[in-house]
């Protein structure tokens, strides 16, 4: 662990890979909820950084960092969020490709695959989601999308993650979720927040479309 | 007369947004802070109109705007300097100014500067998105800029404001001093980046936003290639795309980027990078260079 500060309010925790940021951002909140962190803004994981802005003595929280007991995540901690996926994306067989695998075995490796959301970013409820392993990473598209549908399950490295609004996007397609990630009247507004656990359902394609008029 | 006092937007200049103190707490679901780019002039504005501080109020950018209020409202211009004009007739600015209902509040022009800042007494009552009324430009949260004809709520005034100091017109900086504190990814750069920053010319660029203030100059070499993992931003952030140019990160910045920050300007000189126009020189005053000078001629591992 090395902790950097960044600027004179925020400090950038630099941790071994995503698993241990995801337990670092579970040991913040749970020291901010237990009234133990004084003041912050914002815990910002990331791929492999636990970003905290806002502190007022980011140094002294820099120095004390190294003496907390942080408990690896226990795999059935946290929240698990079910999406049931049509696995009909237009990048199903470039995906099978990279995977050495045919196209219909891509669903039944993705949704055999538990996942959980180690950050959130790009756009409002976009979580990226570890779990697959190293060998199933993807390159982006070469040429990005300029219209991905809201909904989109998609694949880019080691991450899979659900568009939460049309957008621009580089990602490789496999499927489609009618689950909504993201509605600002909800709390919180993220279906997809860090930490949670997800796992992918595939719907058959007509039964699909049956229910999604 | 209808029962609810709303503004109706006349003339909405090249682009005026709602925007009062942002969305900050929520960077962890993607979600910009947002808010006032020049928040000194945000709540000066609502302190003359007695506003709360997160009343929202409206940010005009160049061109300046006119609205009309469906009920007599006191309202205040401050941020950038500019005519004010209530129909037709010039009226303060950086003062309350009583507008009647149907009169045409009018902005003109930014006389120097970017952005001024409208408040209105009650504040603008749209509704909010995720505890704020602020119009996000990168993720599109918030209400969208304000069109011709589109008409905003007003809030309920509160007790009249105790009178204001007299407000000074802002000189805006011949030069743009910004304070940088070395990184998070200093390291990243070839040795003599953070010397190049710190003393080369760089002006800001016709680029820049409410995203970024994009500047133009000599690039930042960098000593890895690559992009890092994706990592939490924080605002003031120097970020630097592959061209080297440095972006400074404004209130509608990404929460989480992959290319390196170099280093991160000091909050308070965020409020004058927002009104400094394109052409403006900048100047990155790179602090704790005899405490890290190390770090800035610090070879970087060899790959």
């Amino acid at each position: 662990m090395r902790a950097i500060p960044v600027g004179d309010h925020a400090l950038l925790v630099e941790l071994p890979d995503g698993d241990a940021a995801l337990a670092l951002h579970a040991e913040l909140l749970r020291r901010r909820d237990a009234g133990a962190l004084g003041p912050v803004t914002d815990i910002v994981p990331a791929a492999r950084t636990v970003l905290v802005d806002g502190v007022a003595d980011p140094a002294r929280l820099a120095a004390a960092l190294p003496t907390w007991e942080i408990p690896p995540t226990a795999p059935e901690a946290g929240d698990t969020v079910t999406l049931p996926v049509r696995y009909t994306g237009p990048d199903l067989a470039e995906v099978a490709r990279h995977w050495g695998v045919k196209p219909d075995d891509v669903a039944g490796i993705h949704a055999g695959t538990a996942f959980r959301v180690a950050f959130c970013g790009f756009a409002p409820g976009f979580g990226y989601l570890t779990g697959l392993p190293e060998r199933y990473a993807v390159p982006r598209r070469a040429t990005p999308r300029t219209r991905v549908p809201v909904g989109s399950v998609a694949l880019a490295g080691p991450y899979t993650g659900v568009y939460p609004h049309a957008s621009p996007g580089g990602w490789q397609l496999i499927g489609t979720t009618d689950a909504v990630l993201w509605d600002p009247e909800r709390a919180p507004a993220a279906l997809l927040t860090p930490g949670t656990r997800v796992r992918f359902v595939p719907l058959a394609p007509e039964a699909a479309s049956g229910s999604a008029g | 007369m209808s029962a609810r006092p709303t503004l109706t937007v006349v003339a909405p200049g090249p682009l005026t947004t709602v925007q009062d103190l942002g969305r900050p707490g929520l960077a962890h679901l993607g979600v910009p802070r947002s808010g006032a780019l020049d928040r000194p002039a945000h709540l000066l504005a609502n302190r003359l109109v007695g506003n709360d501080p997160s009343a929202a109020t409206l940010e005009t950018t160049l061109g300046g705007c006119a609205v009309r209020p469906s009920h007599p409202v006191t309202a205040a211009v401050t941020g950038a300097f500019c005519a004010v004009t209530v129909d037709g007739t010039p009226a303060p600015w950086g003062a309350p100014v009583r507008v009647p209902a149907g009169a045409v509040l009018a902005l003109g022009p930014a006389g120097s500067g970017v952005r001024c800042h409208v408040a209105f007494a009650g504040g603008v009552a749209v509704a909010p998105v995720l505890g704020s009324r602020a119009t996000d430009l990168l993720s599109g949260l918030g209400p969208p800029p304000l069109a011709e004809g589109a008409e905003l709520p007003l809030g309920a005034p509160g007790p009249p404001p105790a009178p204001a100091d007299a407000i000074p017109h802002p000189a805006p900086p011949a030069t743009l001093v910004l304070r940088v504190r070395p990184g998070p990814r200093d390291d990243w750069f070839a040795p003599g980046a953070l010397a190049t920053l710190a003393s080369a010319r760089y002006v800001v660029s016709p680029a820049a936003n409410r995203i970024g203030l994009r500047t133009e100059g000599p690039p930042l070499a960098r000593a890895r290639d690559g992009e890092l993992p994706s990592e939490g931003t924080v605002l003031g952030a120097v970020q630097v795309p592959p061209d080297g140019l440095p972006v400074v990160f404004l209130a509608d910045h990404p929460p989480t980027g992959g290319y390196p920050v170099i280093g991160v300007v000091a909050e308070p000189d965020l409020a004058a990078a927002a009104q400094a126009r394109p052409g403006t020189p900048v100047r990155f005053l790179v602090r704790g260079g005899a405490m890290r000078g190390g770090a800035i001629h610090r070879a970087a591992p060899g790959r």
